[in-house]
């Protein structure tokens, strides 16, 4: 394999695997950037990937190769569906939002393979036929080198994930909704004196991280998986989570964070392909983005990088 | 709204939870046109109907009760543990390790020693996170999810590398431990019908009684919840916050790590290996949330959970409803123990007449300075 090919080979793997972490953690860093907390990412992934694999098999025939498209998008909405779960509990029920995102870790896996037996008559989906595949990027894959190695055999949704990181980076901190988002998670009682409304806010955060996790585990289950069981979402929520703290908070920074983590991962996967790597054990790329996470928190001592209110419960009448 | 005393709100919260729970898994089974009632006596029946289903029962309820001290402890210094999956699968790791690698030592040594070796595995890795929080001011939530899956890989990396292949049948599985390093008691299985209900549940019933006498009446259980409740008030009063911060992950560990050692040496007698955060973490921190951390809170939510869990089996092949309601139901109770918010709004507690000490005739309240305020005489009567 020459190197040229290796390179291409790395790049397109570890797009691959960050597709999914980099919009989920997106959702992440808007839900904790209005003040809640949301360790449910997990569970919303794998609400995305279940209902998005129900409509890849169900409309395969119908849509063609749009199907793992629109497949996400479905994914996306009823992750917003389910997010709603973790807004009402924490926004209007002052619910304590790490119990509240554990019922949705809890609830989901078991909600969707409950709906898969009583469909499928079976603990595991079939598998899909129209899958996100590997793309070729018209116009740039014909730039020379650069077009071989990044727009080649790629990953689409890794692009689209890339262009939406910058255009949510752009809403956070360029618009006067995203500011008024990060103020209800620094201060709520501020932006509400100055006439904010903070739930309203808190749900769009919450929502909105509903529908990227969505989106996250509907493109996990269509590009790597491609079936739906008990054992398709496990840990890529958490890895998220990691990449948002990781990423400080910041959409481009959990997108970066994000692409090292896959960089990682597809390392744990190729790693026997690629001369050098193949001898280091794959336990060293499995752990890597956690313990990343945790010498990164350690490191952070004394910077509140964190939005202030993150994780309070912002009751009005106080 | 309704009014009743606070004693009876304690107790409505998580008997109301329990029955919107399994409301919740009644909707859900009428939806998909299964019978809820013939689904959930099945479920009843085949848990607790006879005496093998009663040794699984209690069985099963055996590790969640050592994973919801764990738990509790953690809560009641004010750290939310979500680490006890990792927790307790090193001290599954550690203790079947222990006895496969020491099978001629007598049991009286080699049972003990795996015990503990178990829960210093799981104290180890809540130690991290305490440390962490205690000297960096490190998230304990972040920390604790980081590290299940650091020990979840790190188990299959120790599984397949390096333990010695004389202890494993392959790269999967270990050998089951011999008898001397093992939790199982003939007559006890055999009373309970051949279950796998093994000596762990007298463990399990000597912790809880050690949790509540650690909690109730020992200095270490005060400074833990004293810290817990105010960090600037007990750090005023001459507690060491950093210390009990420490401490309390280490306690609440090693638990989280029996519960594992209890799974290795009485459940399964081996170790294979995990691809997803172990059940009993998940199941344990349910339950100690709808124990409200209480000892027989505990004991009463693990046998509720335990008696779901194994009559959900019977339920799936007596009314050929899927396994998974059992979790949904779960995962709505504490949905609605989240959210007790709503039953504050549903229930105002009575505004109880403090009763007052009556006093004898001219006894008198307080003394009479500026500081407390006027000295208060009784009147005299007649």
């Amino acid at each position: 394999m020459n190197f040229e090919s290796l390179l291409a080979l790395i790049v397109s793997s570890t797009l691959v695997y960050s597709a999914p972490l980099i919009l989920t953690s997106l959702g992440g860093v808007y839900s904790e950037n209005s003040g809640i907390v949301n360790i449910g990412l997990e569970g919303i992934m794998t609400v995305g990937a279940f209902t998005s694999i129900i409509f890849n098999l169900t409309f395969a025939h119908a849509f063609g190769s749009a199907t793992p498209w629109i497949g996400a998008l479905v994914g996306a909405i009823f992750g917003s569906i389910f997010s709603l779960l973790h807004a009402f509990a924490t926004i209007n029920l002052r619910a304590d939002h790490i119990i509240s995102g554990t019922v949705l870790n809890l609830l989901a896996p078991p909600l969707g393979v409950f709906l898969i037996k009583a469909i499928y008559e079976k603990g595991q989906t079939p598998n899909i036929t129209a899958n996100f595949g590997y793309t070729n990027i018209p116009g740039l894959a014909n730039i020379p080198v650069i077009g071989k190695i990044f727009f080649t055999n790629t990953s689409a949704p890794a692009w689209w994930a890339i262009i939406i990181t910058i255009f949510l980076w752009w809403v956070l901190y360029k618009t006067r909704l995203g500011l008024r988002l990060r103020s209800t998670g620094e201060n709520p009682q501020a932006a509400d004196t100055l006439g904010i409304n903070v739930y309203k806010m808190r749900y769009i955060g919450v929502l909105t991280s509903g529908f990227m996790a969505g989106l996250g585990g509907a493109v996990f289950a269509q590009s790597i998986s491609g079936n739906f069981s008990i054992s398709t979402i496990v840990g890529q929520g958490f890895m998220a989570l990691a990449a948002v703290i990781f990423g400080k908070w910041n959409p481009i920074g959990a997108m970066l964070s994000s692409l090292f983590f896959g960089f990682a991962q597809s390392l744990s996967i190729i790693g026997n392909q690629l001369p050098g790597i193949a001898k280091i054990p794959t336990v060293y790329m499995q752990i890597a983005p956690y313990v990343i996470t945790i010498v990164v928190l350690v490191l952070f001592l004394g910077k509140s990088v964190a939005p202030a209110a993150d994780g309070v419960n912002y009751i009005k009448s106080k | 709204m309704i009014k009743v005393s606070a004693k009876a709100k304690h107790y409505l919260v998580p008997i109301i939870s329990v029955f919107a729970g399994f409301l919740v898994g009644a909707i859900i089974m009428l939806i998909w046109s299964y019978n809820p009632i013939t689904a959930y006596a099945s479920m009843f029946t085949s848990a607790l109907g006879n005496m093998n289903g009663l040794g699984e029962t209690i069985r099963e309820a055996t590790p969640l009760i050592f994973t919801a001290i764990g738990f509790a402890i953690a809560s009641k210094a004010g750290f939310f543990n979500i680490g006890l999956p990792g927790q307790a699968q090193a001290g599954w790791l550690t203790s079947v390790w222990v006895v496969l690698a020491n099978p001629n030592l007598p049991k009286y040594i080699l049972l003990p020693l795996a015990i503990i070796a178990g829960a210093f595995a799981g104290a180890i890795v809540a130690g991290i996170a305490g440390f962490l929080r205690a000297y960096f001011g490190t998230n304990e939530v972040i920390t604790t999810i980081m590290l299940n899956y650091i020990v979840l890989y790190l188990c299959q990396y120790l599984m397949q590398q390096i333990m010695p292949a004389s202890l494993r049948n392959d790269t999967d599985t270990t050998r089951n431990i011999p008898a001397n390093g093992s939790l199982h008691l003939d007559w006890l299985s055999q009373l309970f019908g051949n279950s796998r209900i093994n000596a762990g549940i007298f463990l399990g019933i000597i912790a809880l009684l050690i949790y509540w006498f650690l909690m109730k009446k020992t200095t270490v259980g005060f400074e833990i919840k004293a810290v817990g409740l105010n960090p600037f008030a007990s750090r005023y009063a001459g507690m060491s916050a950093k210390k009990n911060i420490i401490l309390s992950m280490l306690l609440s560990g090693a638990f989280a790590g029996i519960g594992g050692v209890v799974q290795g040496l009485g459940t399964y007698q081996n170790y294979f290996t995990q691809t997803s955060s172990i059940a009993i973490g998940w199941d344990g921190l349910s339950v100690a949330l709808l124990g409200n951390s209480t000892a027989w809170g505990i004991l009463i939510a693990s046998l509720l959970f335990s008696t779901l869990k194994i009559g959900g089996l019977g339920m799936q092949t007596v009314a050929g409803v899927p396994y998974e309601i059992v979790s949904i139901v779960i995962a709505a109770i504490i949905f609605f123990i989240a959210i007790k918010y709503v039953f504050d709004l549903l229930f105002k507690v009575k505004k109880t007449t403090t009763e007052q000490h009556p006093l004898k005739k001219g006894e008198e309240i307080g003394p009479d300075n500026g500081v407390d305020g006027p000295n208060l005489k009784l009147q005299k009567k007649g």
